[in-house]
């Protein structure tokens, strides 16, 4: 593109007028959760807390702190390593900017492990069109990763990630609201786990199979649409509806879809939701190669395994700041605590403890995620 | 590359159209005192999104696909 045509563009978006109708930041909150899976060897938990607060009349400032505690003796693990302890933390800082009909949005979030650190900057911009009825999100992000090893201090490779976003929040009906979201992820680098291997059939070995690294395409490009739409029920409960499609570069593609059920009764509020999802697997992923670097990009992380994974979800909010009154400087509060229950078919992955070579069960994750979390707006 | 460009420049004029659409005067089908119902918290997309981000985070760490369902944070935590 030439530089005057773009800055016929520019000055084109910049003469735009701002409308007399007003956009909405997002409202003043804090929130403090504990959060704990459990499953398939690994138990990770800790907490997240974030505090949302504005700034005059156009401006919103969130942060937020959250560690993830590791303990994991996974599958992967005790096969080819031994179990490990870790920790990761994230904190991230955020602003928004309202003007007119227009919210304008930065982000940091900063993620570091001992061997893992990454960086991620976020814009997107959002404008209120139609009378209020349409938000469109246009959203961009770029992320920096440095991948290291626990036993080995002088190994350090580097990755790249770049989002791209779409979204349209559309009302409907007095009753109906829905979006429906693009996004396009793209990553360059080294996008391996430094520890995972690979089996290859080894006649040479007592078990009749070995290991070794797995080494994965350098770069992955993603795509997903997604849709959600949420009703109001005529005895004021409500109903979501989303589905999810995926496909990338690495040739998985994905169908995900969801129910939620949502009922109030007094100051508690019940939620409901099952959720499904499969997906075929990666081009170079395989259970057992026929030799060693049988293949020219190999990789056996069971996520990039054919699955299908179902997620039943109960949730119980109890409001103790009634909205009507509100208690001091708080106008609501809520204690809120959730159970998924994710169980995991893998099509191909099996589970190499199960037998011998051969004789091996397909391998079945079944985790429970729990989440105590208060909420309160002020 | 420059047919590439002049299509990102295309791309770019239709979304500016549309945001200059915008201002119009267009005539809400849905009146602001009619949203009482949507304006209801068990109405909200994102209600806790602290919670939202998290179980998001699960998912992909578990599962190939990523995105169009909101961006979790970088990082892993998962093996």
């Amino acid at each position: 593109m030439k530089l005057r045509q773009l800055i016929t563009y520019l000055a084109f978006f910049l003469a735009l007028p701002v409308s007399a109708l007003g956009g909405v930041l997002p409202d003043d909150r804090g929130d403090v959760l504990y959060h704990r899976y459990e499953g398939g060897g690994v138990t990770i938990d800790g907490p997240s807390v974030l505090v949302r607060k504005q700034a005059g009349k156009s401006l919103s400032f969130v942060g937020n702190y959250y560690l993830d505690m590791v303990s994991s003796a996974s599958i992967d693990v005790i096969t080819t390593a031994s179990p490990y302890t870790e920790e990761r933390e994230q904190w991230s800082l955020g602003m928004d900017y309202l003007r007119g009909n227009t919210t304008m949005s930065v982000n940091y979030v900063s993620s570091v492990e001992s061997d893992f650190d990454a960086s991620t900057y976020a814009f997107s911009v959002s404008e209120d069109m139609f009378g209020d009825l349409t938000t469109l999100t246009l959203s961009y992000a770029y992320g920096e990763d440095i991948v290291g090893r626990s036993d080995d201090s002088t190994f350090r490779r580097e990755n790249t990630r770049q989002h791209y976003g779409v979204g349209l929040t559309q009302i409907l009906t007095r009753n109906l609201i829905a979006t429906l979201n693009f996004e396009t992820v793209t990553d360059e680098g080294f996008l391996n786990n430094p520890y995972r291997s690979v089996r290859y059939l080894d006649p040479g070995s007592a078990r009749g199979f070995s290991f070794e690294p797995e080494l994965y395409p350098e770069t992955r490009t993603s795509n997903a649409v997604g849709l959600r739409a949420r009703y109001f029920l005529p005895y004021r409960a409500a109903l979501e509806a989303e589905y999810r499609f995926y496909t990338d570069t690495w040739e998985i593609e994905g169908h995900t879809a969801s129910l939620t059920y949502v009922h109030p009764w007094g100051p508690f509020t019940f939620e409901g939701k099952f959720r499904y999802h499969d997906q075929t697997g990666a081009a170079f992923f395989q259970d057992i190669f026929s030799r060693s670097e049988a293949t020219n990009f190999r990789g056996r992380d069971k996520e990039l395994s054919p699955l299908t994974s179902y997620t039943f979800r109960g949730k119980v909010s109890y409001e103790f700041i009634d909205p009507n009154k509100g208690w001091g400087i708080f106008k609501r509060g809520s204690l809120n605590f959730s159970l998924d229950h994710l169980f995991v078919e893998y099509h191909e992955f099996r589970d190499i403890t199960s037998g011998s070579l051969g004789e091996e069960a397909l391998y079945e994750l079944k985790a429970n995620v729990y989440q105590v979390f208060v909420s309160f707006w002020y | 590359m420059k047919t590439k460009f002049a299509k990102t420049g295309r791309i770019l004029l239709a979304l500016l159209a549309f945001y200059g659409l915008s201002a119009c005067s267009v005539e809400p089908w849905v009146k602001p005192y009619e949203r009482d119902r949507l304006a209801d918290p068990i109405m909200a997309l994102d209600g806790d999104p602290v919670s939202t981000a998290y179980i998001q985070h699960v998912y992909e760490a578990r599962e190939g696909a990523r995105g169009g369902e909101g961006a979790a944070g970088g990082g892993c935590g998962c093996n």
